[in-house]
C-alpha cells in the first residue's frame, strides 16, 4: 500500500515538474527570438532607416519606402475589411439566430480565419493580378483585406453576443426600432471589443508576407502609386535576408525588429484593452 | 492543370526546363514537417495547458498566458529569419553531429538521421513549426480544460487523486474531443505555414529519407518559385499545388471545427 502511494506521488511530482519545464521551454523560445532581434536589429536602426529608400547592395539606405508601403496597404486593407467584417458580424449576432445562412457563414468564416495566407495571395493573384497583368499595391491591399475580414467578423460577433439580452429588451420596450437598438445600444456597448478585433487584425496583417509576394511584389524606389508594384516591409525583409550582402541583411534585421515591436505592441494593447481573454478564442 | 491528371500527385519530377511537374515532393515535405511539428508540439502544449489551468498561481496565469499568445503573434517571417541565421547554425554545429553520430547508427530510425549536418532541412523546419503551433494548441487546450466542471475535478480530488491523476483520468477524457480539435487547428496552421518554412527547408525537389536533408513544402515551393514562374504550364502547376494545399487545410480545419462544435454541444446539454 505504501509503495503504491509513494509511486503515485512520484509520478505526480515528475509529471508536474515536466509540465513546468514545458512552460519554461515555450518562454525560452520567446525570449531567445526577441533577444536575437534586439541584438541584431538595434544597431541597424537609426534615423536613415526612416528617411531613405532601400539601397542597392553596398551603399547606405533605409527602409522608408517599405515602411510607407506597408503602412499604406495596411490602412487600405483595414478600410476595406473593417466595415465588411463589422456589418457581417452584426448580422450574425443580431439577425442570425435562426435559419441556415448564419451557421453556414460562420463555418466558412472560421475556415477563412485560419486558411493559409499564401492561398489567399494565390487567389488574389489569379483573380486580379493575372487579369490586369501587373503586380500592384491595390492587389496587396485586397489580399490583406481578405485576411482582415474574418478576424473582425469573428470578434464583432463574439462581442455582440456578450451584450445581455435584457439591454436589447429594455431598448425595445422603450419603443426603439431594431436598427436603432443595434446602432445606439449594442454596437456602442461592444465598442472596446470591436476595436480590439481591429487591432488584432492590424497586428496580423502587418507581419504577413506570403500573400504580398504574389500581389504587390516589391519596389526598390519610393512609390505612392497604388497601381504599381509597391515596396513593403515583410517582402523587403524576405529578399534582403535571403541575399548574400551583409548590409542588406543588417537592414533586414532592422526591419524585422520594427515589425515585431509594432506587432507586439498592437497585440498587447488589444489584449489589455479587452482585459480577460482574447475575443478570438 | 489538366495536363498531368492524377499522375501529378505521385510524380517526383520537377523540371521547369522540360516542363515536367509532379507534386509528390512538396506534399511529402509538407506532411513530414507538420508531423514533426505535432510530435514536438502536442506534449509541450499539453504541459503548458496543464500548468496554466492546474498549477499556476493566479497572479502568474495572465502574464504567462499573454506571453504564450505573444509567441503566436510574432510574424512568421521573423521565425524564418531567426531560424536561418541563429537556430540553424547552432543546430548544425551542436545538435546534428550528435544525432548523426548516435541515432544515425540505429537500425530502423537510423536512416532518418544520417547525412551531412547542414543546419537547414526538414527537421529544422519541423522544429520551428513546432514552436509556432505550440501557442495555438496550448490556448485551445487551456480553454477546453477550463470548461471541465469543477465539481468533477473536486470529487476526484476528494477521492484522494493526485493532480496528475485528475488531469490524466478526469480532465483529459472529458475534453478529448476538444483537444483533438485543437491539435487539428494546429495542424492546419503548420500545413499552411509559408515564410518560416521557406527560409529553412532548403528548397530541393528530391525525396531524401534523411530528415536532415533539405526538402520542400507546398507553401514554400509557391513562395520561392511563383514570381519567377515562366510559361503557363509552370504557373498552372504551382497554382494546382496551391489548390491541393487549400483542399488539405480545408479538410483538416473543417474536421477541427466539427469536433469543437460537438464539445460545445455536449457542454450545452450538461449544464
Amino acid at each position: 500500500m505504501n509503495s503504491i502511494y509513494r509511486q503515485r506521488r512520484l509520478v505526480n511530482a515528475f509529471n508536474l515538474f515536466v509540465s513546468m519545464l514545458t512552460v519554461a521551454f515555450g518562454l525560452f523560445w520567446l525570449a531567445w527570438i526577441l533577444w536575437t532581434l534586439v541584438d541584431n536589429g538595434l544597431h541597424a536602426i537609426n534615423l536613415t532607416i526612416f528617411m531613405q529608400s532601400t539601397p542597392p547592395p553596398g551603399s547606405n539606405g533605409g527602409l522608408a519606402n517599405a515602411i510607407f508601403g506597408s503602412f499604406l496597404m495596411t490602412l487600405i486593407a483595414v478600410m476595406i475589411g473593417t466595415p465588411v467584417g463589422i456589418l457581417a458580424g452584426t448580422y450574425l449576432a443580431e439577425y442570425g439566430r435562426s435559419g441556415w445562412l448564419a451557421p453556414a457563414t460562420r463555418f466558412i468564416n472560421d475556415i477563412l480565419l485560419s486558411a493559409p495566407s499564401i492561398v489567399i495571395g494565390l487567389f488574389v493573384y489569379a483573380v486580379y493580378v493575372a487579369n490586369v497583368k501587373h503586380f500592384s499595391g491595390w492587389a496587396g491591399a485586397c489580399a490583406l483585406s481578405l485576411i482582415v475580414i474574418p478576424v473582425v467578423l469573428k470578434t464583432t460577433e463574439n462581442m455582440l453576443r456578450l451584450i445581455p439580452n435584457s439591454l436589447r429588451e429594455a431598448a425595445a420596450a422603450l419603443g426603439a426600432p431594431r436598427w436603432k437598438i443595434i446602432t445606439m445600444i449594442t454596437l456602442r456597448a461592444s465598442r472596446a471589443g470591436i476595436l480590439t478585433g481591429i487591432l488584432l487584425a492590424v497586428a496580423r496583417i502587418s507581419g504577413e508576407t506570403a500573400p504580398l509576394l504574389f500581389t504587390s511584389l516589391n519596389n526598390q524606389f519610393w512609390s505612392s502609386n497604388l497601381n504599381n508594384p509597391m515596396a513593403n516591409l515583410p517582402v523587403v525583409i524576405f529578399q534582403f535576408a535571403m541575399s548574400p550582402y551583409s548590409d542588406w541583411q543588417r537592414l533586414a534585421w532592422g526591419g524585422a525588429l520594427l515589425i515585431t515591436v509594432a506587432v507586439l505592441i498592437f497585440n498587447i494593447i488589444g489584449r489589455t484593452l479587452f482585459g480577460q481573454k482574447s475575443p478570438l478564442q | 492543370m489538366q495536363a498531368f491528371g492524377l499522375g501529378f500527385l505521385t510524380s517526383t519530377a520537377w523540371d521547369p526546363v522540360h516542363e515536367k511537374f509532379g507534386a509528390l515532393v512538396p506534399i511529402y515535405g509538407t506532411l513530414v514537417t507538420s508531423f514533426i511539428a505535432l510530435l514536438i508540439g502536442i506534449p509541450v502544449s499539453f504541459g503548458i495547458a496543464l500548468f496554466l489551468t492546474e498549477l499556476s498561481p493566479t497572479w502568474l496565469k495572465r502574464p504567462l498566458g499573454i506571453a504564450i499568445e505573444l509567441l503566436a503573434g510574432i510574424p512568421s517571417i521573423i521565425y524564418g529569419m531567426w531560424g536561418l541565421f541563429v537556430f540553424a547554425p547552432i543546430f548544425a554545429d551542436h545538435v546534428q553531429p550528435w544525432l548523426i553520430k548516435y541515432i544515425g547508427q540505429l537500425a530502423i530510425i537510423g536512416p532518418l538521421f544520417s547525412g551531412a549536418p547542414q543546419g537547414i532541412g526538414m527537421l529544422t523546419a519541423g522544429i520551428i513549426l513546432a514552436i509556432m503551433v505550440i501557442p495555438f494548441i496550448a490556448s485551445v487546450m487551456r480553454d477546453v480544460f477550463e470548461l471541465v466542471p469543477s465539481i468533477l475535478k473536486e470529487s476526484a480530488y476528494g477521492l484522494g487523486a493526485t493532480t496528475w491523476e485528475v488531469v490524466w483520468r478526469v480532465v483529459l477524457p472529458y475534453t478529448k474531443v476538444g483537444v483533438v480539435g485543437g491539435i487539428l487547428l494546429g495542424l492546419g496552421r503548420a500545413l499552411g505555414e509559408t515564410m518560416a518554412v521557406t527560409f529553412v527547408i532548403g528548397n530541393s525537389h528530391q525525396v531524401y529519407t534523411s530528415l536532415l536533408a533539405p526538402g520542400n513544402s507546398i507553401a514554400s515551393a509557391l513562395a520561392n518559385e511563383f514570381t519567377e514562374a515562366v510559361g503557363d504550364l509552370y504557373a498552372a502547376s504551382l497554382i494546382e499545388l496551391g489548390l491541393l494545399l487549400f483542399l488539405i487545410t480545408v479538410i483538416v480545419l473543417a474536421l477541427a471545427k466539427l469536433l469543437l462544435l460537438q464539445l460545445a454541444k455536449k457542454e450545452g446539454t450538461q449544464t
